[in-house]
């Protein structure tokens, strides 16, 4: 049946100005303007993807129109070909509508398999926030060296980078969690805070929601397993 | 020749002249009013950087204060000026640096500013109050940071609508502790979140201050703490507004709101969820200005809330507003002065909202004092166009975008031409016009004939031959800006008309018929190599030609060419 073949017709590119050719769009050829000037003509390109793309003028003339082949989505009804500076309408207020889409239903620090996965950092007693990119790190020790560095004009006690990696070291554990160094922690999926260090990286990664350096007295009540297992190895 | 006033008394005088216009003439009088006025200019404007020289604007004005300097021509704005096509202001910071100590305001639109120029202009100037950057970029946050950091008395940092790349948000915890001199803060352009408790206490240190416009990381509950710590703004702009539902959200946002005594002026409103919209309400007797060019919410909303505003003068809206929403104007905003209605879906294949040319002629008979008008839809009559003009000769902006090029008069199909010819015929004080839709070389007709006040014209897709544009640079008297993209128009008309050229501060063609040009500073962008490398019937992709003192540019980019006289007079 006609109606479920690909109509050739309206996947064929065409790059035009509307009513010059009637490119994909019903509602158009009924406004096609009575008198087709000799420009349209110069500008009406179709741009067939079947036949050979190597011909010089016609990358020649695109080049020359700046123009954008229409993407070809086929949920929506094909969009006319854009043309540099038309509409003309800034950068920012371009993708309004889809920006709507996206607010509607993700939250602004999900990850969700994307290449991103930023995290807000606290350190207890320091002025500000900072924001890390936990995929740019493959393990602890890498993210421990970068929170390090990036809060090292405030040290907390021992949240240097020694105290940090003092944390590597299940032995010291207790006497981080006893003493008054500060500790790692964060906040994952469920809304717990959990100890950092007790799930592999990529886990880690996936659940963690943001960051906490806390005062190491105040972080005894977390993750009572890792404490559990401390005092079974000691 | 004996001076009639000493000159210390002509200097007093000259103080009272604001306008440029007017210093310039005052300095045209006599060689001794030159001399006076050029000591005592404070403020210069500079429309295009390159029309003049930092070292030429130094040597003629030696004490000022304030400078103002657009660089890219308007149609970048729009992506058709290559990346690295000039606006430098670094050699204007580095050159003023040297010259001008004591330079307390820069304001900047379309220049490429980097973090360097920022980090100099910061720790150079030790008076500096006043930093405006519209529509720039090429600078970072950490750019911003040494603003905040070294500008002691910084009472204005505005950024609008800047491409600032966001490293991240702690430029604003630069801002010393005893820093409280700041009037004037729009972030609203940058994207990362900065420390609340920052922000917080430098609005709450800063008692001057009466702007402050977030930007959309900053949500909707941390707003009350802001506003009651700023009772006094005059101009407020808000991040994203919506929240997860939580009540006491929005009885502390009624609550602050309600403190602002003084707001005339709202924008920000990004991710609106429309029940927070009424927590405004108290503040909105006083609003004359509303933008709400973000907010992706229905007419009704939209309504409810213009509609509290009596004193509006200027609105901002996207066409989610329709022509249902227009309509509430007349009755509620009659002192409405300037409408800009902006597309939600500018690329979509069909029109996704209810708004036509009805709403903009609806406002146009009930709004009496409309003079601004900036209006994006997807049909228009000639009908539509004369009773708009018919019923607001007083328009002096008219920026009318149909978004399918050469769209017909809907009703009849036929061309706009007459149109935009009532518009130019009855608005005779029109200082700005863009045109739209299916023209041919008549409406320029029209445009030669009538438009005699007009100083900036946008043209798209009309025309039919060169005798469109000549109409235009031989009957437009005050013209100073011209910008056509994709018009038939070739070489004669710009051979005809070369000495008008002169006149003007800039024109710009791309995709027209072009293939020499007679003036002598001719700028041709052609990424394709150099023009003399096509045959001579090839037009060339873009031409920007201005006026200046200050010969070939220095940093032009490898696909820009300037012609020189030689080949000027060789070519023609």
């Amino acid at each position: 049946m006609r109606s479920t073949m690909i109509d050739f017709e309206k996947t064929e590119l065409r790059l035009g100005l509307p009513g010059a050719g009637g490119g994909g769009n019903e509602g158009e050829t009924s406004r096609n303007s009575s008198g087709k000037r000799g420009f349209s003509e110069t500008v009406d390109l179709k741009l067939n993807l079947n036949s050979n793309s190597s011909d010089g003028n016609q990358v020649e003339d695109m080049k020359q129109k700046n123009i954008i082949p229409a993407s070809a989505d086929s949920a929506k009804p094909p969009t006319k070909a854009q043309v540099v500076g038309w509409p003309p309408v800034r950068s920012f207020r371009k993708n309004i509508l889809a920006v709507q889409k996206d607010t509607t239903t993700t939250d602004v620090n999900k990850s969700g398999g994307s290449h991103m996965a930023f995290v807000k950092v606290s350190v207890d007693g320091a002025p500000y926030l900072r924001k890390v990119d936990l995929k740019i790190y493959k393990s602890y020790q890498q993210l421990y060296d970068a929170l390090s560095k990036m809060f090292s004009s405030f040290t907390i006690g021992n949240c240097g980078s020694q105290g940090l990696k003092d944390f590597m070291n299940e032995s010291k554990l207790i006497d981080l969690l006893n003493g008054s160094d500060c500790v790692p922690t964060y906040e994952d999926k469920d809304g717990d805070w959990m100890l950092v260090g007790d799930v592999p990286w990529e886990m880690f990664v996936d659940s963690c929601k943001r960051i906490r350096i806390m005062k190491g007295s105040e972080a005894i009540g977390l993750a009572p397993r890792t404490v559990q297992r401390c005092k079974n190895r000691c | 020749m004996a001076y009639s006033f000493p000159e210390e008394v002509l200097e007093y005088v000259f103080a009272f002249l604001s306008s440029h216009k007017d210093r310039n003439a005052v300095s045209l009088v006599c060689k001794s009013w030159y001399e006076i006025e050029r000591w005592c200019r404070r403020r210069i404007f500079i429309g295009n950087c390159y029309a003049v020289s930092p070292q030429i604007v130094i040597r003629r004005f030696p004490e000022v204060r304030a400078v103002k300097i657009k660089g890219k021509p308007h149609f970048a704005d729009f992506n058709l000026v290559p990346e690295g096509w000039g606006a430098y202001v670094y050699p204007w910071i580095s050159a003023m640096v040297r010259s001008y100590p004591w330079l307390e305001e820069i304001k900047l639109k379309r220049m490429v500013v980097t973090d360097e120029s920022l980090e100099l202009l910061s720790k150079s100037f030790k008076n500096f109050k006043v930093l405006v950057l519209s529509s720039c970029e090429g600078f970072t946050t950490d750019g911003l940071a040494s603003i905040a950091a070294n500008c002691r008395n910084l009472r204005e940092l505005d950024l609008r609508e800047c491409e600032v790349e966001d490293l991240s948000g702690h430029w604003l915890s630069h801002f010393p502790d005893n820093f409280t001199s700041l009037v004037s803060l729009n972030m609203s352009c940058l994207g990362s979140e900065v420390s609340f408790s920052a922000l917080e206490r430098l609005v709450s240190r800063c008692p001057n201050l009466r702007t402050l416009r977030l930007n959309r990381a900053v949500p909707v509950e941390k707003l009350p703490n802001l506003l009651r710590r700023a009772p006094q703004l005059v101009e407020f702009g808000t991040g994203a507004y919506s929240a997860e539902n939580q009540t006491d959200i929005f009885s502390n946002l009624v609550e602050a709101f309600s403190g602002c005594k003084h707001l005339k002026s709202l924008s920000g409103f990004w991710d609106v969820d429309p029940a927070y919209l009424p927590a405004m309400y108290y503040a909105c007797t006083g609003i004359t200005s509303l933008n709400l060019s973000n907010a992706t919410v229905q007419s009704p909303d939209l309504v409810e809330l213009i509609i509290q505003c009596p004193n509006l003068k200027c609105l901002w809206v996207l066409d989610y507003i329709e022509d249902a929403g227009l309509k509430a104007l007349p009755s509620y905003c009659k002192d409405l002065q300037e409408l800009r209605v902006f597309p939600s879906d500018p690329y979509g294949a069909e029109p996704n909202v209810s708004l036509t040319e009805q709403g903009l002629v609806t406002v146009s008979a009930g709004c009496p004092k409309l003079q601004s008008v900036l209006y994006f839809c997807r049909q228009m009559s000639n009908a539509a166009l004369i009773t708009i003009a018919r019923n607001r000769p007083n328009l002096i902006r008219f920026r009318l975008c149909i978004i399918d090029p050469q769209a017909p008069d809907y009703l009849t199909l036929e061309p706009l031409d007459t149109g935009f010819g009532a518009i130019v015929e009855h608005c005779k004080e029109l200082l700005r016009l863009s045109m739209s839709g299916l023209l041919t070389d008549r409406v320029f007709e029209y445009i030669g004939t009538h438009a005699k006040k007009l100083e900036m014209l946008s043209i798209a897709f009309a025309g039919d031959s060169d005798l469109g544009l000549h109409n235009v640079l031989s009957g437009c008297e005050s013209l100073r800006k011209l910008e056509i993209m994709d018009c038939p128009f070739g070489d004669k008309a710009l051979l005809a008309n070369a000495a008008k050229l002169e006149t003007m501060r800039s024109l710009w063609m791309s995709s027209c018929s072009v293939r020499r040009c007679p003036s002598s500073n001719v700028e041709v962008m052609d990424e394709r190599g150099h023009p003399d490398s096509r045959p001579e019937t090839c037009p060339v992709e873009k031409l920007y030609i201005y006026r200046t003192v200050a010969g070939p540019r220095v940093d032009k980019p490898n696909f820009v060419w300037t012609m020189d006289e030689d080949a000027v007079l060789r070519l023609s």
